[in-house]
């Protein structure tokens, strides 16, 4: 059996298009068409697409000087473009070869520095050339027409028709009036979603076994180590200084919460130092550690200004004056910064007395209760 | 079909050939040619979009360059690269890998730089692709699921750029992500089970910059593809607004066909486009990670400052005032919930509802094609002008410290300055904005009433001097003009209605002959220029081509 096979039975019946084909090929025979210009032809086709072209502007001339200029300048904005390209290339593969090498030196001014703002330099000049060169086309010598294209609105035999579709179709399943279908098909929906959604639960894990939001490493007899993990005993800093410590563990430096300031506060400062309640010892003689961990967004607090006895962090600009227990004077954070117990091991080292009392970093909804 | 083969006027070239097999095949002549024909209104305003679609294209290019290097992991390693003042320093592989592509991959760096600038030039032209919309009334009926589309495509670029921001791992974008943790940890009741549930325990954990490299490179990335292939067909669909104009109504679309002039200008725009982020990856350097250093909780830099568009939000949390909210049972709401949630939350929810309110206060629901000038929609414009000025405002205060350093001025007070600006401004801008907006109107109705200035002044007998007016159009007995206002621009000086006489085109010599252009001038003095159909091409200014209407030569007023 041939695909030209017309037989009755075969494939029901000969092989010509239905009586609903038709359209602008019944409208215009070839022999039509053959006879019609192409620019009529263009006309003919943009009329069946709503479009009506109003003016053409011709482009130059053929032949006239103003075409020969404007081909002048488009042809030497793509030759240049070409130009930046293959630049780009020679740059790209001559570098280490017959240019010199484009990896990083430390001496400023080499090729190597001029390596990355060659490419970008040459890549953006070519591209952005072929823009232009392409814009200068459409402008001075293409044709310009001016179109007109008919915005239809809805149309109410395509609503009538696809409603009735719809709805017959609809109304045949029944499913209007099997109430069991739909009650067990919502049913089913709302369980398969559910099913689906759960292995998302995979992604859960409890924030509260073990506590780890309201622990750090320091705990009782921990050294308090610089971040090159030498011990600090009370006469290694001069009052007025700040030094980030870390705690004595492994991967203590780069612990996120564990960060603290150790600072010597000057005579002065110690003269108006006023702790917080019941936090009256936690300092060692003019020594006093806080956590370095923002209370607000969590950012280390870094910039101490030892005059004022303030603490800013860059991020949000929270000010915390450690004269006062570390409390906020300025800025979005609301709470002090948590103090760390401070004492001396028996070789004369400061160690933690114990971790923080309280959480450290920002505010969380259960934080109080932690 | 057989008949297409050999009916006269069938290809006779090798190509025709082609094409009427593939048709054949396909049977596209139909769909092409329609698309072919498809009409654009040009107005540079309408560009905006495009450019956010370009930088699109780039971002997936360079994009995906950037993933053949990257690793998006945050095991410890030793850099052991090119780049001497961090080697043998501990670092994860994701900020190792990312070194490597900018010292030690061919032309890297360049690729990163292009990725960088295209990010953020996909955020900014989608932003004033939205003001364009907006201040032109654009997203009215039957275009407000398109502006809803538009809004979710901004708030995921958004996001897009901030997962991106944190992969490299430096310095700062771990310190963009420490605030990201303690923002989702801000969030009331379930703040610490979305914490662990997002970073897979407490900060940093192991996973997280694997998992923002999964939504940073497929996930936001194939929705922003599907949104934006959703905007286009619904732009196609819909067709595109216009200006009005001569010619311009409701019920069409004046303009270009897609080919060729469409076609060779939009593509014209891409390599620009694709160009100027070239230029700006090669010769401004930008975010050079290689100098903040590997990330390290204990360590931050000063003016940590994250990419301009998120700005805003970092701004809104250095006013924020310091008020937990404790409630009973030891529970607080954090301050930093309200400037970093709820706050952008507020200004989302508000933005894509627009269309709807507009809608319910007008009672406007009429479908519209045909754009407003700013100045004649007063309160929108205004509205607008106020949300702007409350965003940069916002966006100016995140970088309150910088201003503060540079201009030596005191922190404290920039940032009080910055919390009554924010209530102050926007109110002020509102009111001048809407009085500006009147203004105009009313000089637009001035003109058309009156004439255009000339600059002429004459003295009658009596003594009395007047400038001489030039009506735009008819004038009536007294010497006012007819003409309506049609939502047009209207011509406001002398040489926009060809009170000055064309110049001869050429730069150092004439390229064209000086007789023939004056004397096609005195024909169109005399209005002899068979030219009606000419009032479609253009905006109708004599700059753009059109001449002056019936208007006549400069009168006198009568009274």
């Amino acid at each position: 059996m041939t695909t030209h096979d017309t037989r009755p039975g075969s494939a029901g019946g000969a092989d010509t298009p239905g009586p609903l084909h038709g359209g602008p090929d019944d409208d215009y025979t070839p022999e039509q068409l053959a006879a019609m210009s192409r620019d009529d032809l263009d006309r003919l086709g943009a009329r069946y697409d709503g479009v009506q072209v109003l003016h053409v502007d011709p482009g130059p001339e053929p032949g006239s000087a103003l075409e020969r200029r404007y081909v002048r300048q488009v042809g030497a904005v793509f030759m240049l473009a070409g130009l930046a390209a293959f630049a780009f290339v020679v740059v790209y593969v001559g570098s280490g070869w017959f240019l010199p090498d484009w990896e990083w030196t430390i001496d400023a001014g080499t090729w190597s520095s001029l390596f990355t703002p060659l490419l970008g330099l040459l890549m953006g000049l070519s591209l952005t050339l072929v823009g232009v060169g392409m814009v200068l086309y459409s402008k001075k010598l293409l044709p310009h027409e001016t179109a007109v294209q008919d915005k239809h609105d809805g149309s109410h035999f395509d609503r009538v028709t696809t409603g009735a579709t719809l709805v017959s179709g609809l109304h045949k399943s029944g499913l209007a009036r099997r109430k069991l279908i739909t009650r067990s098909l919502a049913f089913m929906g709302g369980g398969l979603g559910l099913m689906l959604l759960m292995p998302l639960g995979g992604l859960l894990k409890n924030p509260n076994t073990g506590n780890p939001l309201g622990r750090t490493s320091w705990a009782q007899g921990v050294r308090l180590l610089r971040d090159d993990g030498t011990p600090i005993r009370p006469g290694d800093q001069v009052p007025g200084s700040l030094e980030t410590v870390f705690p004595a563990v492994t991967g203590g430096n780069r612990e996120s919460d564990a960060a603290t300031m150790l600072i010597r506060l000057r005579p002065e400062q110690v003269a108006v130092d006023r702790p917080r309640e019941g936090q009256a010892d936690f300092g060692y003689g003019d020594y006093v550690a806080y956590s370095k961990i923002c209370t607000h967004a969590g950012c280390p607090v870094s910039l101490y200004e030892q005059e004022t006895s303030r603490i800013l962090c860059p991020c949000h600009q929270s000010q915390f004056d450690i004269t006062q227990g570390a409390k906020p004077i300025f800025g979005p954070a609301t709470r002090a910064l948590p103090q760390l117990p401070l004492a001396l091991d028996d070789e004369g080292y400061f160690v933690a007395r114990s971790d923080y009392i309280e959480a450290v970093g920002p505010t969380y909804w259960n934080r109080e209760r932690i | 079909m057989a008949r297409t083969a050999t009916a006269p006027g069938a290809p006779t070239t090798r190509l025709g050939k082609a094409a009427v097999d593939f048709d054949d095949r396909l049977i596209v002549a139909g769909p092409l040619r329609r698309t072919l024909n498809k009409v654009f209104p040009d107005h540079w305003s309408f560009l905006l979009g495009e450019i956010a679609l370009y930088s699109f294209i780039v971002l997936l290019l360079s994009g995906t360059y950037l993933t053949f290097f990257f690793d998006a992991s945050m095991r410890e390693v030793v850099y052991n690269g090119s780049y001497a003042p961090l080697r043998g320093v501990e670092m994860s592989a994701a900020y190792d890998s990312a070194l490597d592509l900018s010292f030690d991959v061919r032309g890297g760096l360049f690729m990163r730089q292009v990725h960088h600038w295209a990010a953020l030039l996909f955020v900014a032209s989608i932003i004033l692709h939205l003001l364009r919309i907006f201040f032109t009334g654009a997203f009215r009926r039957p275009r407000e699921t398109n502006w809803l589309i538009g809004v979710g495509l901004l708030v995921l670029a958004i996001l897009e750029g901030a997962t991106g921001y944190t992969l490299p791992d430096d310095l700062l974008s771990g310190t963009g992500l420490r605030i990201i943790s303690a923002i989702i940890l801000a969030i009331p009741v379930i703040g610490t089970w979305a914490h662990f549930a997002v970073f897979g325990g407490d900060f940093p954990g192991e996973l997280i910059i694997g998992r923002f490299y999964i939504v940073h490179v497929l996930l936001i990335p194939a929705i922003l593809l599907a949104l934006i292939a959703v905007h286009m067909l619904m732009l196609v669909k819909q067709k595109h607004t216009q200006f009005p104009g001569p010619g311009r109504t409701e019920h069409n679309v004046v303009g270009n066909r897609l080919f060729p002039t469409f076609a060779a200008k939009a593509g014209g725009l891409f390599f620009v486009v694709f160009g100027v982020i070239a230029m700006l990856a090669g010769l401004v350097q930008i975010n050079p990670i290689w100098l903040w250093g590997p990330y390290n909780p204990a360590q931050v830099s000063a003016a940590s400052q994250p990419d301009w568009y998120v700005m805003f939000l970092d701004g809104s949390t250095r006013l924020f005032p310091a008020w937990d909210i404790n409630l009973p049972g030891d529970y607080t709401i954090p301050a930093l919930f309200w400037p970093t949630l709820i706050l952008p939350g507020i200004l989302f929810t508000l933005l894509a509802l627009y269309p709807m309110i507009e809608r319910k206060l007008t009672g406007d629901t009429a479908a519209h094609h045909l754009l407003q000038r700013p100045r004649d929609v007063p309160v929108r414009t205004s509205l607008g002008a106020m949300a702007v000025t409350f965003y940069f405002w916002l966006m100016i205060s995140g970088g309150n410290d910088v201003i503060a350093d540079k201009f030596q001025l005191s922190l404290n007070a920039m940032t009080w300055v910055g919390r009554l600006g924010l209530v102050i401004l926007p109110p002020l801008v509102y009111v001048i904005t809407y009085r500006i907006c009147l203004g105009l109107q009313k000089h637009d109705r001035e003109v058309l009433e009156h004439g255009i200035e000339t600059g002429v002044i004459r003295r009658l007998p009596h003594g009395e001097f007047i400038e001489v007016h030039q009506p735009l159009g008819p004038v009536d007995a007294h010497g006012h003009g007819q003409l309506a206002y049609g939502g047009a621009p209207v011509p406001k000086k002398m040489n926009q209605i060809g009170g000055a006489r064309r110049a001869i085109r050429g730069f150092f010599t004439p390229i064209e002959e000086p007789t023939a252009v004056e004397l096609e001038q005195r024909r169109e003095a005399r209005g002899l220029a068979a030219a009606e159909d000419r009032d479609l091409t253009t905006s109708g200014r004599p700059s753009e081509g059109g001449r002056p209407s019936e208007g006549g030569k400069p009168q006198e007023p009568r009274d």
